[in-house]
């Protein structure tokens, strides 16, 4: 069957999926809209969280960072999960514990003010919108280049897919999609991995692929890689570290600080019923996520090599004539993704690190995890799955993301702050509109990308990392810190984290407004604007430890509020109130 | 409170704090010791096809951790019936 029909059929089937679980999974009440009922167990969370957490940067973008990164790509395989040994040991079973809704309502009671709780979702709204951009736009991209539709037709069939399962169902109705969208998108990655393992080492376990020698001979694939890419100039595969060591020390703690201080992740460990559930749901979440990243480094390695390889074999000295360039080349061609110049007009490709003679004058990352089973000639199936597994990864982060966003706004500002006497019913149906508005309000951003919306992503972590993190780890962990070490601390952190990315970057990423310049040069310590949330959260930690000490202790039911959640004992189903 | 004394809930306190330690003294050894700071020295070791700094930073610090949850989880298990403050 032909591609283009194949990949409509399998992205509709899972689309009709995703809207009977909807219509199935509907909420009746705030508690099953917010919290799915505090009833889904954790093997099943851990699936969800999976699904959640693993974005279209996870799927699409890291595999093909690491392949160019090499070893200085690890960063992002440690720092997104590490993040969620931090969760189950410092958050989620104190927080599961305190058993309400919202994350800003637990900074709010914990720090008893007003005042924090608008802090906190001050910060959850910035990090989280700054996320959801790079969702939405991941939706309209795969849309555009699969099913060559429009980008803007795609993203508005996204968004009426995401309307109708988040809207109707709330946090129960996202919970049970997200676990067939794991599904679909774990398929759809470790499928072709297996493929091109198996292909070059004849180990169909990627992980062990990786480690093994190429087929038929009897060198290693990382050595035969590191050969391949010195020789044109690379730096080598396997010890090119990023920028230097301590860039990497603090960029890979302020990704797994951040992972651990996202609240639509934290939030997913409130839907448990009790506080050994979190604790193992956090750990069966790893275990889903880590199939797909221990499974990267070797498809980012592997499409290296075979990119490489195609390019300039290394057993002729010749290289690939334009002429003979296979069909998988001319079809990211068509795209501008990939891009030749015959610079010596010998009509054949040389591609080195040297800018001056390299005549692959692009070649863009994100190809790498989409072009794989083309480039290994799997069958059109598996790559109309690559199709809808994309879409999966970003339709389930993005809906995560809004709920956490729609929830912030009818709990925490509506019903906490604004209007404290709505019923249940009235809180349901102003959730339902604050979903609604929130899902307008993304897609108007995707539409209209503004200029920044590149950086987004790693940006939400650093706010993430700089403000929630310190919060709720300080407010579980030590009893002296009170409201206004805890808002001053929160303040200090974000706004020291956006002061280094803007002063580097620009005043929201417009090129001309940075103060500093971006060069690296006027980097603290070389450290680069997207690693600097680690240094954000301890500017927190140290600003609300000094004013905490300097203003009065909490109050005595603060303090038992804390000993109460430090026991899991007399946990209630999260309270209807 | 359910603990039978105020030294029970110290006591408890004390050793969920000591547990948290422990295991996040090996989640940093393996990412940040093994995979940044050591990592020239432990390339020197090969295991397979894998340089073994390499390998930590890519392949073994995340199986440490799937790891260092279960164990935590297992082990807090364990405390709460010890004190008599589990859920079930």
């Amino acid at each position: 069957m032909e591609l283009q029909t194949l990949t409509y059929i399998v992205v509709g089937a899972t689309f009709a999926l995703y809207i009977g679980i909807a219509i199935w999974a509907r909420a009746g009440s705030t508690k099953e809209f917010y919290v799915a009922g505090a009833g889904i167990h954790p093997v099943a969370n851990g699936m969800a969280t999976a699904a959640d957490w693993m974005s279209a940067a996870s799927f699409i973008g890291m595999a093909g960072l690491i392949a160019f990164l090499g070893y200085g790509g690890s960063v992002f395989l440690m720092g997104w999960t590490g993040g969620f040994v931090l969760l189950a040991m410092l958050l989620a079973p104190y927080l599961r514990k305190y058993g309400k809704f919202t994350v800003p309502e637990f900074i709010g009671d914990r720090f008893y003010s007003r005042t924090a709780r608008i802090v906190a979702v001050l910060c959850l709204i910035i990090a989280s919108v700054t996320y959801v951009i790079g969702q939405m736009k991941g939706i309209g991209v795969a849309f555009s280049r699969f099913l060559e539709v429009e980008y803007n037709t795609g993203l508005l069939v996204g968004m009426v897919i995401v309307f109708f399962y988040a809207v109707l169902g709330g946090m129960k109705g996202i919970t049970y999609t997200q676990i067939a969208q794991y599904c679909v998108l774990i398929f759809a990655y470790t499928i072709p991995a297996v493929f091109i393992s198996l292909n070059l080492t004849g180990n169909p376990i990627p992980q062990l692929g990786l480690g093994s020698t190429m087929v038929g001979t009897e060198t290693f694939l990382l050595d035969r890689l590191d050969q391949v890419v010195m020789d044109l100039g690379f730096a080598q595969y396997t010890t090119s570290a990023r920028l230097s060591t301590l860039n990497m020390f603090v960029y890979t703690m302020s990704l797994m600080i951040g992972t651990a201080g996202l609240p639509h992740v934290i939030v997913r460990f409130f839907t448990v019923p009790t506080v050994k559930a979190a604790r193992s749901s956090a750990g069966w979440a790893l275990v889903f996520i880590a199939i797909l990243y221990t499974t990267a480094p070797a498809v980012a390695a592997m499409a290296r090599l075979n990119l490489m390889e195609t390019i300039q074999p290394s057993e002729s000295a010749e290289n690939l004539a334009y002429a003979e360039r296979p069909v998988w080349f001319k079809n990211w061609e068509k795209t501008g993704l990939l891009k030749f110049e015959d610079k010596n007009g010998d009509g054949r490709i040389q591609y080195t690190a040297d800018a001056s003679t390299n005549e692959m004058v692009k070649v863009d990352r994100d190809i790498m995890v989409l072009a794989n089973p083309e480039i290994a000639q799997l069958p059109n199936w598996v790559i109309a799955l690559v199709a809808a597994g994309g879409l999966a990864a970003a339709l389930s982060t993005a809906a995560g993301l809004l709920l956490a966003i729609s929830s912030s706004i009818s709990h925490d500002l509506l019903k906490g702050v604004l209007m404290p006497n709505i019923s249940d019913k009235q809180e349901l149906r102003a959730s339902r509109v604050a979903m609604a508005f929130a899902i307008a309000g993304a897609g108007y951003l995707g539409f209209n990308p503004p200029d920044f919306a590149a950086g987004t992503v790693a940006l939400a972590f650093g706010l993430a990392a700089s403000s929630i993190f310190p919060a709720l780890m300080m407010g579980i962990f030590n009893k002296r810190i009170n409201k206004e070490g805890a808002i001053a601390g929160m303040l200090a952190g974000i706004s020291v984290t956006l002061l280094y990315v803007f002063q580097h970057k620009g005043i929201m990423f417009i090129a001309d407004t940075s103060f500093l310049g971006g060069m690296s040069e006027n980097w603290f310590l070389g450290i680069e604007p997207n690693a600097f949330g680690a240094i954000g959260a301890l500017f927190n930690f140290s600003v609300a430890f000094t004013v905490s000490s300097f203003t009065p202790e909490p109050p005595r039911e603060i303090q038992e509020l804390v000993e109460h959640i430090r026991v899991p004992m007399g946990v209630n189903a999260a309270q209807d109130h | 409170m359910a603990f039978k004394n105020e030294g029970d809930a110290k006591a408890y306190w004390k050793e969920n704090v000591s547990l948290m330690f422990k295991l996040l003294i090996v989640w940093f050894v393996v990412s940040f010791g093994c995979g940044i700071l050591l990592v020239d020295v432990l390339n020197q070791i090969q295991i397979g096809g894998y340089k073994l700094g390499f390998w930590f930073a890519q392949q073994g610090a995340i199986y440490t951790f799937v790891v260092l949850i279960f164990v935590y989880t297992k082990k807090m298990g364990d405390l709460d019936s010890k004190y008599g403050v589990d859920e079930d």
